[in-house]
């Protein structure tokens, strides 16, 4: 872990990994229960078999590579792999896909570099995103038909059916070039009546997951909020919709849940906000200007590659040595 | 006295202890850009050790003719005209060949492994002892080059040589793209040395 260790006296406090860990989990449920009850039980399938493919991974890799006696899945990290994972797969996706994503997860973006605390990249993304330039038909193909119940209560079966029978997310009917946003109503989308991988739809779910993770204090409000404001302002400035933006595609799940990761993300507050303006920034430029429909999952991952860079530029200065700054950069 | 010269020990040296791309690291970007396939990276392989055999002999034969000053300009117009040879060469006879590895013929003249050769052992020994050494890390690239093409390849496309192995469905498609030549290269570069260090 990365942990920011000033001068003594310390508290002990029942801060822990598994600790923190827990309460992302715990974060992760309304978002969970938003996807089964759109997409029906296969959401669930698509997430107990992403869980279990990481957790096994790191279970064989722990035991018989780094040949280590003791016993690490309970600390929770390979569970939110797992569950992150699953939150940025398509419902309808063949399993066998959903196990390789979590094997790459963990084996090739976690333990590679030295297991928790060593990744450069987020493992859930770098899980999603080598399925996406490997499967890009599966990836992105949703199932028709969505509609939630929550929808039906709000305008009435036979509207909802309408609106929302295609198989198309609302960024790709974007960058297929149509303009045309008037079918897509903020309701929806806020309460999970939209097409799209799991953990992205129902912006409701999310934001309640953040405020429980504010709560416990398990993440601070830097990076969230960098990235949705930041993503809004250069939705405003290239001529699209902000608050369309935001609840669209994995914004909201990925400023929230990914771009937080400890590991992965800057350890000053500053180097936090740059981090996140920057995340929000490619992920509008990517959307508007790229083939990619949806950028959130490349601009994490690009940012991550950056953190070591941030993290030297934004060092605190020590106490009494007021020249050390300049030196450092 | 002059010492007695061990040619295995030199031939070998290019294989495994040494070898251009999974110990020395050298002339990436040829290996990254071409082994989409094996039988890409086997002809790109087969064309940079030819190339090395006969710059690594002909600098031998003009070591003491050309003053230090301007070796490397030296060096680097005789492998410039060995590449152009070549280039004309695959232009003629395999004109699909030409089209599939595009500008990594011509970039052979920038790939450090001949440039390196050259300047650590060609200008410092005899021809026959160069020409091995040519010889050995030529075959050295060619057998890294060909490990991770026919790797891309299978986990790719399903196929091995173009023969499939599994139906194309079920590849990795990351795997013919960069990223995968990068994460390839890596897990191959810890297996070999691994095994190297084991043996």
């Amino acid at each position: 872990m990365k942990l920011i260790v000033s001068l003594f006296p310390h508290i002990h406090t029942k801060d822990s990994i598994p600790w923190r860990m827990w309460n992302v989990v715990i974060a992760l449920i309304p978002a969970l229960v938003m996807s089964i009850i759109t997409f029906g039980w296969d959401a669930l399938w698509v997430i107990l078999i992403s869980i279990g493919a990481c957790l096994l991974t790191e279970w064989l890799i722990t035991r018989f590579l780094f040949k280590e006696k003791k016993f690490t899945l309970l600390n929770g990290s390979a569970l939110i792999t797992g569950l992150l994972l699953g939150f940025n797969l398509p419902s309808i996706l063949p399993w066998w896909m959903i196990i390789m994503g979590g094997v790459v997860a963990i084996g090739i973006a976690k333990m590679s570099f030295g297991g928790l605390g060593a990744n450069i990249w987020n493992p859930a993304l770098v899980g999603r995103v080598f399925l996406l330039l490997s499967f890009p038909a599966a990836m992105t193909t949703w199932p028709t038909g969505i509609n939630s119940p929550f929808h039906q209560i709000t305008t009435g079966a036979s509207q909802a059916a309408a609106d929302a029978s295609s198989g198309a997310t609302l960024l790709t009917y974007i960058n297929n070039g149509n303009t045309d946003l008037s079918s897509y109503n903020l309701l929806d989308m806020a309460i999970g009546n939209m097409n799209g991988s799991l953990g992205e739809i129902g912006g409701f779910a999310i934001i309640g997951g953040f405020v429980w993770l504010l709560l416990t204090r398990v993440i601070t409000w830097h990076i969230p909020v960098a990235v949705v404001g930041s993503a809004a302002f250069f939705s405003w400035v290239f001529g699209g919709a902000p608050i369309l933006d935001i609840f669209a595609g994995g914004l909201l799940l990925g400023a929230v849940f990914m771009a937080t990761d400890y590991v992965t993300s800057p350890m000053t507050h500053t180097g936090q906000i740059i981090y996140g303006i920057m995340i929000g920034f490619l992920t509008i430029i990517i959307r508007r200007f790229s083939a990619y429909p949806e950028g959130v999952s490349f601009a994490i991952l690009l940012m991550n590659s950056f953190v070591p860079l941030i993290n030297r530029y934004c060092r605190p200065s020590i106490f009494g040595m007021k020249e050390r700054r300049k030196m450092a950069v | 006295m002059k010492e007695k010269v061990n040619y295995w020990k030199i031939f070998y040296n290019g294989i495994i202890p040494a070898n251009p791309i999974f110990v020395l690291l050298l002339g990436m970007c040829a290996t990254l850009g071409t082994t989409s396939s094996a039988y890409n990276g086997l002809m790109m392989g087969i064309a940079t050790a030819a190339v090395l055999i006969c710059s690594n002999v002909v600098i031998s034969l003009i070591k003491n003719l050309v003053p230090d000053k301007v070796r490397i300009p030296a060096f680097i117009v005789i492998i410039a005209s060995f590449v152009t040879v070549l280039q004309l060469v695959v232009n003629a006879w395999l004109p699909s060949l030409n089209a599939s590895l595009g500008i990594f013929i011509p970039l052979i003249v920038v790939n450090c492994i001949l440039l390196g050769r050259a300047e650590a052992f060609a200008s410092r020994n005899g021809i026959f002892a160069s020409f091995l050494d040519g010889l050995g890390s030529g075959i050295g690239f060619i057998f890294a080059l060909v490990l991770l093409g026919a790797t891309r390849e299978i986990l790719g496309t399903g196929k091995i040589f173009g023969a499939e192995i599994y139906p194309e469905d079920y590849g990795m498609l990351v795997f013919v793209l960069a990223p995968g030549a990068f994460i390839a290269l890596g897990y191959l570069i810890a297996i070999v040395n691994r095994i190297r260090k084991t043996y």
